[in-house]
């Protein structure tokens, strides 16, 4: 069949639903008078949407809802049990390589190019912290999609 | 959504941005059968929807302090449940199974015990729906299962789409032509 306009697939849809106004049935039906395509595209549409309207998405069992919120608290009280753990884990994972990093500094035994190469690793890993921060924090701001969650 | 339901809905808002998580249960109470039936139309299993639309919740109340109180509260939680849903199928590394049991008939069986052969119909009627609609984008599945399954109005259609609403009924139209393009298909 020929292509349908914008106005003819929405006055089918609507006629399809339904939900046309008494106005937009005048025009619907000298539509349909005067265009066998378009008939045909109807009665189809129809028909699809005789089959469609017997079935429903299934029920789940009740004592799914009465669990619900049981649920979603859940996850909003283990989401914050996990921000406390990577922040402690942080917090105690930097203070170890601090002590760990004097450590070796101190110790005099220690090459000079070992001690080169620790603080050599240690700017790049600054770099890179300070690198993912501030293209976050850019994104952010220019993001017109920030208030997507994804 | 009447104006004393909106306005209740702004106070438990109110009181979930100054951290009451009671409040926001009677904000999830209220919607999550509809947020289980919207992820249910995109994912298609009942355990994923259960899934995705709690977590949905749960993102939702991390982020509450940013809802903006002009919108529904609905149309917000949806963006975001919507996001997850469809990052949810990208990252299944098989394609999820659509289990047709969860359609049923939409209205009672005749009182006359329906034949055999009548049940066997209805049976691969009801299967060939399903995988039809499954075989669609899920965004076309989304649209047909809110509008034939649950009734959802174009005015709230386009609310969720964020589109006008010329261009759910055409939305709709094109997704109905795909749908009877793979009944046709499947049909012996």
């Amino acid at each position: 069949m020929s292509v349908l306009s914008e106005r003819q697939q929405q006055l089918l849809t609507k006629a399809v639903d339904g939900e046309l106004t008494d106005e937009e049935k005048v025009e619907w039906n000298e539509l349909l008078r005067t265009d066998s395509a378009l008939r045909e595209e109807f009665a189809a549409q129809q028909s699809l949407k005789e089959v469609t309207m017997g079935f429903t998405l299934k029920k789940p069992p009740e004592e799914t809802w009465d669990r619900y919120w049981a649920g979603v608290y859940a996850r909003i009280e283990r989401g914050l049990a996990w921000l406390l753990v990577s922040i402690g884990a942080g917090v105690v994972l930097a203070y170890a390589a601090y002590h760990a990093v004097v450590t070796l500094i101190a110790d005099a035994t220690m090459p000079g190019w070992v001690k080169l190469g620790i603080a050599t690793l240690l700017l790049g890993v600054a770099v890179l912290v300070v690198s993912v921060f501030r293209e976050k924090w850019f994104a952010r701001k220019s993001d017109k999609y920030r208030e997507v969650i994804r | 959504m009447d104006e004393s339901d909106l306005s209740t809905e702004t106070e438990w808002i109110r009181r979930c941005q100054s951290g009451d998580k009671e409040a926001f249960g009677l904000l999830v109470k209220r919607y999550m059968r509809q947020g289980y039936y919207a992820a249910l139309s995109i994912l298609g299993g009942h355990d994923d929807a259960l899934d995705a639309s709690q977590e949905a919740f749960a993102k939702a109340f991390r982020a509450i302090h940013t809802f903006d109180s002009g919108k529904r509260f609905y149309t917000w939680y949806y963006r975001i449940l919507k996001n997850h849903c469809l990052n949810a199928l990208r990252n299944k590394k098989r394609a999820p199974v659509a289990v047709s049991t969860l359609l049923e008939e939409a209205h009672n069986v005749p009182a006359d015990e329906p034949s055999r052969d009548e049940m066997t119909e209805r049976e691969q009627i009801r299967r060939a729906v399903w995988d039809a609609l499954w075989n669609l984008d899920p965004e076309d599945r989304e649209l047909l299962v809110a509008r034939e399954m649950l009734g959802t109005s174009y005015a709230m259609l386009a609310e969720l789409l964020e589109c006008p609403i010329g261009t759910v009924m055409s939305r709709l139209y094109y997704a109905r032509r795909k749908l009877r393009a793979h009944l046709e298909k499947e049909r012996p």
